[in-house]
């Protein structure tokens, strides 16, 4: 359907510049700080989201009946939410949830495109023009549809299934950069070398091919997780997603917009909590695209 | 070009073939079949009847080849939900959905040029910066949070504008139904808007250091002259195609942003059959939504061909 863009693949090695060392890693430091500091950031929450727990030990699931709703305190920073639950401790749940689901959707995507297109693209003939047949069909389906009917097959709506249905529901951008990289490296003279010193096929695609697409692929994979998190929470909101009571960012955004005249601050926290990391997937990941791939700049 | 056509024509008629292939084989993987069998306070005997009704009993490839035998008549079946011809309930949804996205489209590709257009002339300043970051914002935010943000803010804050639905009153106004569109559009645009100034900036750049703009300066022509005389008409080429990838992007927000504005369109609709497990319904929904995709994109690239003759060659 859609003509596939190939980069062009410039004669200069990536990575290696002239000068003292070190002055590469400093210039891109410099040009980069935006994507460093969201790293630093993605690290902080990671950590307080995971460890936090181990400090904040006030139950996500207890249900306080007398006290709904209340505000600030010291016994709970974050107030309490309709049940009468520490918003604080639900904070920690949910966002380990949503990002355990924005990772394991992105391992999931990653394992799809890679597959995929490395296939199509280095066997060409029929499987490549099945493969790519199937990735235009899928990418004609809004991939939220895809999703919503997805949910109504499975069973189970734990995490990891619904990173899975993530996961086979957005594969097709990465396979397209994964088959566009693929078709350029294949041409190239070293892998012409290695079929005639008589590597066999398995190994030029693994380790002669593969590998010259990893920045491509971390790039993807980044920008993969900010589209996880973002779709999960959609239909953790729209109530098929992270069933109650295991908390999510987003089924708490669900929970708050009911009571959203009483207490506005429940729905703020989730959804700056999930704006803010999404941000940041999506910073870091134009950061690695200009640092790992210089030929864009 | 006659040629051309219909060679993309065939392409699209398969496209939406085995759109049709992939989620009816998916909805039929459901364990338990549509939910109308699954009410519990049916008998043994009711189910059983209903199940040969539907045709539940036939295998699966059966089942596709006579919903595709009547599909290709136009009929679709009947919602299980509500008992409706699916046609006639999404003849009454699509013209509501079609709509917001013509609205949407119309917005985002204006905005979104003269953006990335004015970023891309000053490159690397501040308004670039800004329209930047913006628009990775755009992308970051949740869609549904954004839509209640809007709404407390614009509804319940400043009363400015209608909280939900199309219209008030029965009668039609182009005042009020602009009024209730004003939101959702909004909220439509946040998916649109960043894509399209990302790649307006990226197409001005590129076009802005080809050689004829050397030439032109070299010959004297002032620098904003070359921008937006030159090189401008050549740089809007290319964000023609992206109208096509933005429209599949477009009918998924349309999902929660109906649902959130109570706007009774295609996503709405979308949404309650999912969650009611109204196969028929999903089915429908799916044709007509990758008609659409298929549709718009033919047309993308034969315009673009008319346009830019260089493309037909390749």
């Amino acid at each position: 359907m859609r003509r596939v863009e190939l980069p062009t693949v410039s004669e200069s090695v990536p990575g290696v510049t002239n000068g003292e060392p070190g002055a590469a890693t400093r210039r891109a430091w410099r040009l980069h700080k935006l994507a460093f500091s969201c790293l630093g950031f993605l690290a902080l929450i990671h950590l307080v989201v995971f460890a936090g727990p181990l400090f904040w030990t006030l139950s996500p699931t207890t249900v306080d009946p007398l006290n709904t709703l209340a505000g600030f305190s010291a016994g709970h920073p974050l107030g309490v939410d309709d049940l009468g639950r520490d918003e604080l401790s639900r904070m920690l749940a949910g966002g380990q949830v949503t990002l355990i689901v924005g990772f394991v959707s992105m391992i999931f995507l990653v394992i799809f495109g890679v597959l995929i297109g490395s296939t199509a693209a280095f066997l060409g003939g029929w499987v490549d023009a099945v493969l790519m047949r199937l990735t235009d069909t899928m990418m004609a389906i809004p991939s939220f549809f895809f999703v919503l009917v997805a949910l109504t097959v499975v069973t189970s709506k734990d995490p990891v299934t619904i990173a899975v249905v993530i996961g086979a529901s957005s594969w097709m951008p990465v396979t397209r950069v994964v088959y566009g990289e693929t078709l350029q490296w294949k041409a190239r003279d070293f892998v012409e070398a290695a079929y005639a010193i008589g590597v066999p096929r398995r190994q030029i695609l693994l380790r002669h091919i593969l590998p010259q697409m990893y920045s491509a692929v971390i790039v993807s994979a980044t920008l993969g997780i900010a589209n996880a998190i973002l779709t999960e929470s959609a239909i953790s909101y729209l109530g098929l997603g992270i069933q109650p009571p295991t908390a999510s960012w987003g089924n708490m955004l669900k929970d708050a917009q009911g009571y959203i005249f009483m207490d506005q601050n429940l729905a703020l926290f989730p959804g700056v909590a999930i704006s803010v990391v999404v941000l940041a997937y999506n910073l870091l990941g134009d950061g690695l695209r200009d640092l790992l791939d210089p030929r864009l700049r | 070009m006659l040629n051309f056509v219909i060679r993309r024509l065939a392409q699209g008629a398969l496209t939406v073939l085995l759109v049709t292939i992939i989620v009816f084989f998916l909805v039929n993987a459901a364990p338990g079949g549509p939910g109308s069998i699954m009410r519990p306070d049916m008998t043994q005997a009711e189910r059983q009847a209903l199940i040969i009704r539907l045709g539940l009993n036939q295998p699966v490839p059966v089942r596709y080849l006579s919903w595709l035998g009547g599909a290709v008549h136009g009929d679709l079946g009947v919602s299980l939900s509500s008992s409706l011809p699916v046609g006639t309930v999404i003849g009454q949804r699509l013209p509501n959905t079609a709509e917001l996205a013509i609205l949407t489209l119309i917005i985002s590709v204006v905005v979104g040029v003269v953006l990335g257009v004015t970023s891309a002339m000053r490159r690397g300043g501040v308004l670039d910066y800004l329209v930047g970051l913006l628009s990775v914002a755009g992308l970051s935010v949740p869609v549904f949070w954004f839509a209640i943000l809007l709404i407390l803010f614009f509804s319940v804050d400043l009363h400015w504008l209608p909280a939900s639905g199309m219209s008030t009153g029965a009668g039609f106004d182009l005042g009020d139904r602009l009024q209730h569109a004003v939101m959702p559009v909004l909220v439509l645009a946040l998916t649109t808007l960043p894509n399209i100034i990302r790649f307006a900036r990226a197409s001005m750049i590129e076009a802005l250091t080809q050689d004829y703009v050397r030439t032109a300066r070299a010959k004297g022509l002032k620098r904003l002259r070359i921008a937006y005389v030159h090189v401008l008409r050549n740089a809007l080429l290319p964000v023609i195609s992206t109208v096509g990838v933005l429209v599949p992007r477009l009918l998924g927000g349309a999902v929660i942003t109906e649902t959130v504005f109570g706007w009774p369109g295609m996503g709405q609709l979308m949404f309650e059959a999912a969650s009611s497990r109204d196969y028929p319904m999903v089915m429908g929904i799916t044709v007509v939504m990758a008609l659409a995709v298929v549709l718009v994109n033919l047309a993308v690239d034969v315009l673009y061909s008319v346009i830019d003759p260089r493309i037909r060659v390749s």
